[in-house]
């Protein structure tokens, strides 16, 4: 049975009712058309109606869905031919972080990204996509290589974040994801970041750093998951919604921040309803971007990366006598 | 470009009473160790550096009390003076700022500026693990950039004290984990202009703080016991149900697991900071 969410419930009993009568002209000849275009126009109606306001903790609810694309699932999708690529050389193979090349309309890129299971057993031996050091440290050989050999670099992020684990902790989780984001910013070669689902803090951020950098309509990226804000704020985990609104954490947010470049639009109902659809999707934005960065001179892809980063931040001068600072 | 410090003339000189930033909570006369619960005169406190005389454990310090103990007299130019603005609008967000602003008299989580250690000069930033927990907003963010970018400029060393509880600062939401991107990327262009930074971690540096600009020193130092790690303790018990090992996540923890360069109690620490800045001239 797929996961349905308590606010697509009226929505999803119409569509079964519309399935029914079809089923019903279908088997007895009859002739239902109006009735079945009346049915149809209300579904559209409440589609729109439900998909186009959620909320920012429906948002967030949505980017979970069990049904949802993984990172594998888009790798078939929009790339040809993947070969995946194992082990940081020091430590061991994270099944958390996936990564390997990929033909990207033909041409070689290598492809990165966190990895959910898709059940039980599968979160178990992917630690339910959350990684540990030697996941990050994979993702950044394999950015070197593909930096090697001129291949662009497509990273899609979907991670609550990096595992808090003992081991992780004492593997250096802080400091592989400072590594990581640095040295991601140096490289010269086109990278294109995609959160296709959760961008958790610093174990997204860690693979985010690109020339551009594009979202799923119902993906969230913030410095903190909505559960640790609530309980950081209340000392309260079920007053996560609350702490969605405060985050600003959906793509429309990100878009007017100007954190991201552009919004990729799901299917109405979102990614886990048509996979085939959301693969398209992100192949005509991969396509658009990736012709786009290309373009840029090596000398000046780094700089532009640098100067899209170095611009972001809020914060006032003040007069040398409002400040606080006296000596 | 940016105009990344003040110019010259402006700069003020250090006064011989600098604001203090001593904790004003509890007791005014004894304060209780963390590490073994002994009971200290707070002036005896003061005296020790804020070192317990019973066990060693290293109390925080405001970023005032530090600058005293660091650098060489008169010689601190402060940067130019940036406060927060609370671009999420998030509840409650100008009131803490207001509160810590005038508790420690600063403007926000760092006080930095161009410094003399031992005669040497260097960028020197301190974070104030008072200012909202020490994290890190667009302020610390840009001022630490600035601070690198500077240092270019110069052709001067970084020195980073660094110390934050949370890491990022969440009232600031996305515009504070880009601060990490930011940050991390001003040490990466400072680091290949050949120049060189010391990272100084005090207890605790953690989260973002730890995840960028803190952990990509060219050389990593660490004082006695200050805890140092990505995710807190508790959320690390919560998620694995394992017992944590009694030293995790401390100084002598990263240092055993190859983590950090060394650890320097804090009556060596400007002595080895000078030494270090010497050794890169
Ligand atoms: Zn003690």
């Amino acid at each position: 049975m797929p996961t349905v969410f308590d606010w697509e419930k009226p929505l999803v009993e119409l569509e079964a009712k519309i399935q029914e009568l079809r089923s019903f002209v279908y088997e007895q000849g009859l002739d239902f058309k109006d009735e079945l275009n009346e049915l149809e126009r209300k579904a559209d109606k409440l589609r729109k109606e439900i998909y186009e306001r959620l909320t920012p903790w429906q948002q967030v609810r949505m980017a979970r869905h069990p049904e949802r694309p993984t990172t594998a699932d888009y790798i078939k999708l929009v790339f040809d031919d993947f070969v995946e690529l194992h082990g940081d050389r020091k430590y061991g193979d994270d099944q958390a972080i996936i990564g390997g090349i990929a033909a990207f309309e033909g041409e070689p890129v290598t492809v990165i990204g966190p990895q959910k299971g898709r059940d039980t057993k599968e979160n178990i031996s992917r630690n339910f996509g959350l990684p540990h050091p030697e996941g990050y440290r994979k993702a950044l050989r394999l950015m070197k290589q593909a930096e090697k050999f001129k291949r662009p670099i497509i990273t899609l992020i979907d991670v609550v974040g990096a595992y808090p684990g003992i081991g992780a902790e004492q593997r250096g989780q802080g400091l592989v994801i400072a590594e990581c984001i640095e040295q991601m910013s140096f490289l010269e070669v086109p990278i294109i970041c995609i959160i296709t689902g959760e961008g958790g803090s610093g174990g997204a951020l860690a693979i985010g750093v690109g020339d551009r950098i594009l979202m799923l309509e119902h993906a969230w990226y913030s410095v903190i998951s909505p559960e640790m804000c609530a309980t950081i704020l209340w000392k309260d985990p079920n007053r996560a919604p609350e702490a969605a609104e405060l985050l600003k954490l959906t793509s429309t947010d990100l878009l007017k921040f100007g954190i991201i470049d552009d919004v990729i639009t799901e299917p109405l109902g979102g990614a886990h309803r048509d996979h085939e659809g959301t693969g398209r999707q992100i192949k005509a934005f991969l396509r658009r971007y990736l012709s786009e960065v290309k373009k840029i001179p090596t000398d000046q892809l780094v700089e532009q990366r640098l100067e899209r980063f170095r611009k972001i931040g809020h914060f006032q001068a003040v007069q040398l006598e409002e400040s606080r600072v006296k000596l | 470009m940016l105009r990344v410090f003040r110019s010259k003339p402006k700069y003020a000189t250090v006064r011989s009473s600098a604001p203090d930033g001593e904790r004003r909570d509890g007791d005014p006369l004894w304060v209780r160790c963390d590490s073994c619960s002994s009971l200290i005169y707070k002036k005896e406190l003061h005296k020790t550096l804020y070192v317990c005389s019973h066990c060693g454990f290293h109390f925080r310090m405001s970023a005032w009390e530090r600058l005293r103990m660091l650098v060489d007299e008169n010689s601190f130019q402060p940067a130019e003076p940036l406060v927060s603005v609370n671009p999420l609008g998030f509840p409650g967000y100008e009131e803490k700022i207001a509160q810590s602003q005038e508790a420690l008299q600063l403007d926000d989580g760092i006080l930095i500026g161009e410094a003399k250690i031992q005669g040497h000069s260097c960028v020197l930033g301190i974070i104030d693990f008072g200012f909202i927990g020490g994290s890190m907003g667009s302020v610390v963010g840009e001022q630490i950039t600035r601070g690198f970018e500077y240092g270019i400029d110069k052709q001067l060393p970084v020195v980073i004290i660094s110390g934050g509880g949370g890491g990022a600062r969440m009232q600031e939401g996305i515009f504070s984990l880009m601060q990490m991107a930011k940050t991390a990327q001003a040490v990466g262009r400072f680091s290949k202009a050949g120049l060189f930074y010391l990272s100084v971690l005090t207890h605790p540096t953690m989260g973002g703080v730890y995840a960028s600009f803190a952990s990509l020193g060219d050389i990593i130092l660490a004082e006695p016991k200050a805890l140092i790690g990505f995710a807190g303790p508790r959320i690390v018990a919560e998620t694995t149900r394992q017992q944590l090992p009694p030293d995790f996540q401390t100084a002598e923890y990263a240092l055993k697991n190859g983590m950090i360069d060394g650890i320097v109690p804090r009556s060596e620490l400007k002595d080895t900071i000078g030494k270090l800045l010497s050794f890169h001239l």
